[in-house]
């Protein structure tokens, strides 16, 4: 009876991982809201920054090329999106349709170049295109992202689509998917929606010919070359879609708030994406999105403990026990909560070099093998 | 009566109390004609939101800020000396919290980057349900914050921000702002560089690139040139740049001889720092001697410069060393609390959270409109400005400015400034219909 439970529990299909994933995603604000981390905007970063990590892990999980630079798909998605407020409709499926396009074409484009070298060449090479398009987004490209302050909806935008049909109403009008607001719990659900079909296209190419030929280029693709087959068209499709990717997560991001800075682009946006897929697990389904969870978790509740909230968790102690843990803890939240995750990631790249999916993998199949035996021991004694 | 009209008094009372029922059944609190985000209703606490840069180029600033608005906090509920509510008039602050509920407060960073900022903002709106939100230091942050302000129904109460978009052509009925901005610096400053510098210079301008270095470089170009300066160049530099030779060592061979530094911060240090490294000050161009201006400083920024700043103009919203009532009071509880006196960045964030506090004790309710009519055209005193106006038009308060100099021989390491001339009130205001923009509805 276990063995067949444990059969299935291996085999799960397709429609059963992505029911099980579905039901996770969409109850989050339920099983989330203990560690406080159940509010709108929150709920929506995870989600958002799963898919960013979900499309660059088609990348960097199946091929193995180190991309520095995704960042940029992110803001070009954002810009997008923001530009498609602005011109035509607060609608916000042409935007994300014109988002993913537009990256899509110039990650064609990165791609195109970067691709023709591997290894650290290609990461230096993708690094400097993101750091050439976050310096174009503050010299050259003003008229198109506003400098420093960031792209906003106006008041007088033309809006060509929405003032055809109705007058503008007073104030900032907001996003909407036929009508549906795209601000709090509504916002939250479109995303994780979105964030579910983008999951199941990545499944799909993870268990496709397609994605087993990517992992063949990963584990060596001199031999893949002698077999007489050409692995740059493979290479430059799957920058091309996890760029793609990237830039519906940032055509979300203006969804839920509609606003685009270049920051979005810079390195260290870049350089969190390989935190968060590394951290989780590379080329595994599931890694990705638990880095997503750990470091926005970190950055959005850790960063925001101070002092005070710390007496307060220690409250029930003597108070010389509370002033010296208050003052031992104190350093690693608030704004020491990036040295909280530099120490998580470097235990974890020592100890769990496959990321925390490896420690899961571990915690598994200790418990299997160990239940295995036992069933099988009672067999016998049966 | 025709057989069609044929209802009864009960099927008549039927149905109209249908109709009367049913947008109550699916709007929520829809019989309160007064709800809106975040309304502390029953609660005995009432929770602000302090969001201020703990990283970055600003940091230094929004450390203060904090220490500024803890001190707010403790006075609002009735605790140390009650600081600037001994001396703000008129007042129906009673020291018992606002409305009689204890405020308390919730804290976040916003790194000096839109998306970070309003992230934060963000966070403290939906999980910490605050009231009103205040801090700042960067105006492309005010400004996108604001913005998120008005979205949300949740005031604003903007600290330092002195872009004049703010309130000019980016403001919003749901933002606040008491600090001055870059139009009046150029009003105020105008006068003395004419007495000081004369009418014939070449101005190089070094210019932060984002929303608040740009008016300001449009304002002190403006006053300038009024004066009969000409403006060689107009350079662009990034925020948070750390190394600004590169864009100093063009003005040495430029011809102009006045360098505007439009830069704030750690930055503003660095590039000053270095503009006296390069020998700048040192020169002489057109039989002149090279000067370099800082339309805006803050003693904080003072004490990084060090003696660079020696002898340099700029302006200030307010200064330590006032001697009016307010700001004795505010620098003796500042004082007695932290050690050291406060900023400017501390002075107006401290104001704007008494303010918010006064104008709901007035309006009798949180609910923001009614707060937001409090706050639009209130004149008060006492709290280290001199007279001083909200002005209803584009919620920009109006009071007087000062021009400040960096002191030759500092008797402390906080006494760094001298009060060249105190800019009255009159000298400095402006049409609201200048800047464009629309401030939007009360009810969102």
């Amino acid at each position: 009876m276990m063995k067949r439970l444990m059969n299935i529990f291996k085999k799960q299909s397709d429609l059963t991982t992505i029911l099980l994933f579905a039901a996770g995603v969409l109850t989050m604000p339920i099983w989330l809201d203990p560690i406080g981390a159940n509010y709108p905007d929150l709920l929506q970063k995870f989600v958002i920054f799963g898919i960013f990590a979900v499309g660059y892990n088609i990348l960097f999980g199946l091929t193995g090329y180190l991309s520095f630079g995704h960042a940029v798909f992110l803001g070009v998605g954002s810009y997008t999106a923001v530009w498609s407020f602005k011109l035509f409709t607060m609608n916000v499926l042409p935007a994300m349709l014109f988002a993913t396009l537009i990256s899509g074409l110039i990650a064609a484009a990165i791609g195109f170049v970067s691709m023709r070298r591997s290894g650290i060449y290609f990461s230096i090479l993708t690094l400097a295109f993101a750091q050439m398009f976050y310096n174009l987004a503050y010299s050259v490209l003003i008229p198109i992202t506003n400098g420093e302050t960031g792209l906003q909806l106006r008041m007088h935008d033309i809006r060509i689509i929405d003032n055809y049909f109705s007058d503008p109403v007073p104030g900032l009008p907001s996003t909407e998917f036929f009508g549906m607001s795209m601000n709090g719990y509504s916002g939250f659900y479109f995303c994780a929606v979105v964030l579910i079909l983008a999951f199941y296209v990545a499944m799909k190419i993870f268990r496709s010919p397609f994605g087993l030929k990517l992992k063949a280029i990963k584990s060596n693709q001199h031999r893949m070359r002698y077999i007489g087959s050409d692995t740059r068209p493979y290479l430059i499709t799957a920058f091309i879609i996890s760029g793609m990717f990237a830039g519906l997560a940032g055509a979300l991001l203006a969804v839920t708030d509609p606003l685009a800075g270049a920051e979005r682009m810079q390195w260290t946006a870049s350089g969190e994406v390989i935190l968060m897929t590394i951290l989780g697990g590379v080329g595994t389904l599931f890694g990705p999105l638990i880095g997503v969870g750990v470091i926005k978790y970190l950055e959005n509740i850790f960063s925001a403990i101070n002092d005070a909230v710390l007496h307060n968790f220690f409250s029930f102690m003597p108070l010389w026990a509370e002033n010296l843990l208050v003052a031992i803890t104190a350093p690693f939240v608030g704004e020491g909560w990036h040295l909280t995750l530099g120490i998580l990631f470097m235990v974890i790249i020592i100890f769990l070099p496959g990321g925390l999916m490896e420690g899961f993998q571990k915690i598994k199949t200790r418990y299997l093998t160990k239940s295995m035996k036992d069933s099988e021991s009672t067999t016998k004694q049966e | 009566m025709s057989d069609k009209q044929n209802i009864t008094r009960r099927q008549l009372i039927q149905a109209g109390s249908a109709v009367a029922a049913t947008p109550m059944f699916f709007t929520k609190n829809a019989w309160a004609a007064e709800s809106f985000a975040n309304d502390p209703g029953d609660s005995a606490t009432v929770t602000l939101g302090f969001n201020v840069p703990q990283t970055g180029a600003y940091a230094d600033e929004g450390a203060d800020e904090l220490r500024a608005f803890k001190l707010a906090v403790k006075h609002l509920n009735g605790e140390g000396d009650g600081g600037l509510m001994n001396t703000m008039k008129p007042m129906s602050l009673t020291g018992n919290g606002i409305l009689g509920k204890k405020v308390t407060y919730v804290t976040g960073d916003t790194q000096t980057k839109s998306d970070a900022a309003r992230a934060s903002a963000k966070r403290m709106i939906e999980k910490d349900g605050v009231i009103m939100f205040s801090g700042g230091s960067s105006s492309g942050v005010a400004i996108a914050v604001q913005g998120l302000a008005q979205e949300l129904g949740v005031l604003f109460m903007a600290g330092l921000t002195h872009s004049n978009d703010t309130t000019g052509k980016d403001k919003r009925r749901y933002g606040f702002r008491h600090f001055f901005n870059a139009k009046m610096s150029g009003s105020a400053l105008g006068p003395v560089l004419k007495e000081e510098m004369g009418t014939e210079r070449k101005a190089y301008h070094l210019t932060a690139d984002y929303t608040w270095g740009w008016t300001q470089e449009q304002s002190i170009q403006e006053t300038t040139e009024g004066l009969g300066w000409t403006t060689t160049a107009k350079v662009r530099t990034p925020v948070g740049a750390g190394d600004f030779s590169q864009f100093i060592t063009p003005v040495l061979n430029s011809g102009a001889d006045t360098l505007i530094l439009n830069h704030y911060g750690k930055d503003m240090i660095n590039s000053l720092t270095q503009a006296v490294q390069f020998g700048l000050r040192d020169k002489q161009v057109n039989g002149k001697n090279f000067e370099i201006i800082v339309p805006l400083y803050s003693r904080l920024m003072a004490q990084g410069a060090g003696k660079n700043l020696e002898g340099i103009l700029g302006t200030a919203n307010w200064d330590w060393q006032l001697k009016d009532e307010g700001s004795i009071a505010f620098v003796k509880s500042f004082g007695s609390e932290y050690g050291f006196p406060p900023s400017m960045a501390a002075q107006t964030c401290y104001v704007q959270t008494l303010l918010y506090a006064n104008a709901c004790e007035n309006a009798g309710t949180f609910y923001p409109p009614k707060v937001i009519k409090q706050l639009e055209g209130f004149k008060f005193d006492g709290m280290g400005n001199g007279p001083t106006e909200y002005r209803a038009e584009d919620h920009q308060c109006f009071k007087d400015v000062l021009v400040v100099r960096g002191k030759k021989n500092p008797q402390s390491s906080y006494d760094l400034l001298d009060i060249v001339k105190e800019v009255p009130r009159a000298d400095v205001e402006y049409d609201a219909s200048i800047f464009g923009g629309e401030l939007g509805p009360y009810i969102v």
